[in-house]
């Protein structure tokens, strides 16, 4: 069973729907048993850094998620979810993040060369950095939908995915049991079905 | 490298998809689940559903549809028509909604936009706007094309940005159902004056009007339509393989 962690942000219609097509079990949940009980951890989230992790705090999960993924339990965050497994994020201030990535969050706008609209929405193409279990049923090229500001920087060991927009944006990162996609794969068709599998095999 | 977007547009009334042209005449077309399923399959790169039901019993039926489609479709699904107030945002996002998007209620009451981009997000809330030519001034229509707001369509897209807008869907009435292509006029003045994305909708009749659409309007970010995708007189891998094959960056 999976347990979609519910620290009242977003939407996790689509992403449980997404895990029931597939045949997996889900929960959408902030119990601590549920958690404890679940054999993999996905936290998603939207909207600001701080406002979400203050929210996450507030559950006070924190530390059941951090000693579960240390124990080894998968655990897959996903857009701004990837973005709280960061050492520390600078949107709006500067923020700590759970600390399971090394390297840090900034505004996209800031090192862009060309001029691009911001927020990156749409789809765009994925690139493998490494090889990676989350991407076994995926092939280069695979196209994925994003929506955000911010990206991951300064984590060149752990990204396993990189997407072009003007500059190379962090797509998703790995660093043992622990994953993140910045991109939704909720919502990237095909090709984020193939990777919630893949996710549920790790 | 970043996409250009194909949406059809579904407009739905009794849990059923109609389109009008020129936003009279309606007729009845499809089932929205299937259509949904369809453009999924055919290459769809999101999916515009529009409430245009008037009663309470309407409202609830597209809401299963909405629900229903939701669990087997998963590409992200705006939903527009009747919202009004954050309670309706909360409404369509619980039936599994990705975007909202706005129109006459943001006329209405502008502070729905900032009030909405505060709780879910910018990238949440689309500002739809119906513009038609009055006395050679661009101008907001509001009920759908049916009541002149006499507000200025280039000052509201600017304004409707600043308010938090994440995406702008820009409907002509002036082109919308007469299939001779997009109103590339009206967008480039829109695009001179916002950086978020944009939605050009209104006039695609053939694969062409998609083409011109993306060479001339590097800022148009995605071509919506309705008609001409649910007749199947464009199929969209068809399109997106003609845009492709001439330089249009699109996901197939």
């Amino acid at each position: 069973m999976i347990a979609i962690i519910d620290y009242g942000v977003g939407n996790l219609f689509s992403l449980s729907s997404s895990l029931n097509y597939l045949g997996l079990s889900n929960a959408v949940t902030s119990e601590k048993n549920v958690i404890l009980a679940a054999d993999r951890i996905i936290l998603p989230g939207v909207g600001a850094f701080a406002d979400a992790y203050a929210k996450l705090e507030a559950t006070g999960l924190i530390s059941l998620i951090k000693e579960e993924a240390a124990a080894g339990k998968p655990l897959l965050g996903i857009c701004l979810g990837m973005q709280m497994l960061f050492d520390k994020s600078f949107e709006y201030g500067v923020h700590a993040g759970l600390g399971f990535i090394r390297g840090e969050v900034c505004p996209i706008a800031e090192d862009l060369t060309e001029p691009l609209k911001v927020p990156h929405i749409g789809w765009n193409s994925l690139h493998f950095v490494k090889d990676s279990p989350l991407f076994k049923y995926n092939k280069e090229g695979d196209y994925v939908y994003y929506v955000h500001s911010y990206y991951g920087k300064n984590c060149a060991e752990s990204v396993i995915a990189t997407s072009l927009y003007g500059i190379e944006i962090t797509g998703a990162v790995a660093c043992g049991n622990v994953f993140g996609t910045q991109f939704h794969p909720e919502k990237s068709g095909e090709a984020g079905l193939r990777i919630l599998k893949a996710f549920s095999e790790v | 490298m970043i996409t250009k977007r194909i949406i059809p547009c579904l407009d739905v009334r009794n849990g059923r998809v109609v389109k009008g042209v020129n936003f009279s005449g309606v007729q009845d077309v499809e089932d929205p689940v299937a259509m949904a399923a369809f453009y999924n399959e055919s290459g769809a790169d999101e999916l515009v559903f529009y409430d245009i039901t008037a009663s309470f019993e309407g409202r609830a039926l597209f809401n299963d549809v909405l629900t229903e489609v939701a669990k087997q479709i998963f590409i992200p699904l705006t939903v527009g028509g009747a919202i009004n107030s954050v309670a309706d945002f909360d409404r369509v996002l619980k039936c599994g909604a990705d975007k909202v998007s706005v129109n006459t209620g943001a006329v209405r009451n502008p502070s729905l936009i900032t009030e909405a981009a505060k709780r879910y997000g910018n990238q949440c809330v689309v500002l739809s706007m119906d513009v038609k030519r009055v006395d050679g001034k661009y101008t907001i229509f509001a009920k759908g094309g049916r009541e002149n707001t006499g507000i200025d369509a280039l000052e509201w897209a600017r304004q409707g940005e600043d308010r938090g807008a994440g995406e702008l869907v820009v409907n002509s009435i002036d082109t919308d159902g007469v299939k001779r292509g997009f109103d590339t006029e009206l967008l480039e003045e829109i695009g001179r004056r916002v950086s978020v994305p944009i939605i050009a909708s209104g006039g695609a009749g053939s694969k062409e009007d998609f083409l011109k659409l993306f060479k001339t309007l590097p800022k148009v970010d995605a071509g919506l339509a309705a008609s001409i995708f649910h007749f199947k007189e464009i199929n969209i891998r068809d399109l997106k393989n003609y845009l492709r094959s001439n330089g249009v960056e699109v996901r197939l």
